[in-house]
């Protein structure tokens, strides 16, 4: 189109369902958009519409990413703006209709108009290496792979960085998330530098197996915009990275080392 | 290093599963199926087998990758044959 391109566009995929894709996404475009930025996130996952109510939209919705393609409704129609960054933007998933019904091609056109209106534009990849994936990744920047502490992700996520590599997005960077500390200390999971060895790619960011995680998408509330854990803190050190900052991992051991003090000073100070 | 294992505790389950990882993605990465191994394993003990009794439950033939000295990796046929009675062809 020849426009200039401010935007950045970002693919959070992983291969393997159910490592937390959805919810890594919310959170960054949460995270960026505290942060002030302009952000649009996309769910590319046709067919199995899920950020909506991770992000607690779904009330909202009137049209999709399908409907935009289809040229049934423009673009800033199907754009629902969250209900507290006035900067965030989530374009939803179509929920019924066939997987196949965006092209890679028509991806990129939409990512390259979204770049030209958001400061980042984030893609919620669905799982699987299909045409989705394909759609998730056209047009995008940067990639970040998510993965869990275990064997059948970690593999998966080996597959999808040749994929992202083969198609010439260059540099992925790895997000390890639901690290279970205590069991990482027995010996008992993969820690991140075993996984940082297997992968060979640079990580971005850890985040914790943590309950305000599930109670905050219980409630339609990403968990980085309530500010007071460490789950919240792995999401904006992440955010913080994306932007170019370069900050120390959060060290889950400390959050460990806290409740243990706390048990200690129970069982003394009574 | 298999010196310093003796002193180890039992082998941690991560440990079983960073191994298991990396055999698995040699296969996924060079497209070698399982059975290739299996041939190979069969065949190096038939020539083994001349010359020395092979401890057949000790064998251990795997796939790893190796860095080189210009930091990229190759595949590499690790194995680990223990054999008793060497033949005496003298």
């Amino acid at each position: 189109m020849g426009e200039k391109q401010k935007g950045i566009a970002i693919v959070v995929t992983s291969g393997k369902g159910g490592v937390g894709k959805t919810t890594t996404s919310a959170n960054i475009g949460t995270g960026l958009a505290l942060k002030g930025k302009s952000v649009a996130i996309v769910d590319a996952d046709i067919g199995l519409r899920n950020l909506d109510v991770v992000m607690g939209l779904e009330n909202r919705i009137v049209y999709d990413l399908v409907d935009v393609v289809d040229g049934n409704c423009k673009l800033t129609q199907a754009l629902i703006r969250d209900k507290r960054q006035s900067e965030l933007y989530l374009l939803p998933a179509a929920q019924t209709k066939d997987k196949t019904a965006v092209t890679p091609e028509q991806m990129l056109d939409l990512v390259n108009q979204l770049k030209e209106k958001f400061d980042y534009v984030i893609m919620d990849s669905p799982a699987g290496i299909e045409q989705g994936f394909q759609n998730s990744i056209a047009g995008a920047d940067m990639a970040l792979v998510v993965t869990t502490p275990e064997v059948s992700a970690v593999r998966d996520a080996d597959r999808v960085i040749g994929l992202l590599e083969s198609n010439e997005i260059q540099n992925p960077r790895l997000i390890i998330n639901r690290i279970r500390q205590d069991m990482v200390n027995r010996g008992d999971m993969l820690d991140k530098e075993d996984i940082m060895d297997i992968l060979g790619i640079d990580l971005i960011g850890i985040v914790p197996d943590d309950e305000a995680i599930v109670i905050s998408t219980n409630k339609g509330e990403p968990v980085v915009s309530s500010g007071d854990n460490i789950a919240s803190k792995a999401f904006d050190n992440i955010t913080r990275r994306i932007m170019g900052e370069e900050i120390e991992l959060i060290d889950l051991d400390a959050n460990r080392e806290g409740k243990m003090s706390k048990i200690l000073k129970l069982l003394f100070n009574k | 290093m298999d010196f310093f294992s003796l002193f180890k505790k039992k082998e941690s389950s991560k440990d079983v599963a960073k191994e298991r990882l990396k055999l698995v993605l040699v296969q996924d990465r060079t497209d070698i199926a399982p059975k290739f191994l299996e041939m190979i394993q069969g065949e190096i003990l038939e020539v083994i087998s001349k010359y020395a009794d092979v401890e057949t439950d000790e064998i251990d033939i795997k796939l790893t990758r190796m860095k080189r000295d210009d930091s990229t990796t190759i595949s590499a046929l690790v194995a680990n044959i223990p054999f008793t009675n060497p033949r005496n062809f003298n």
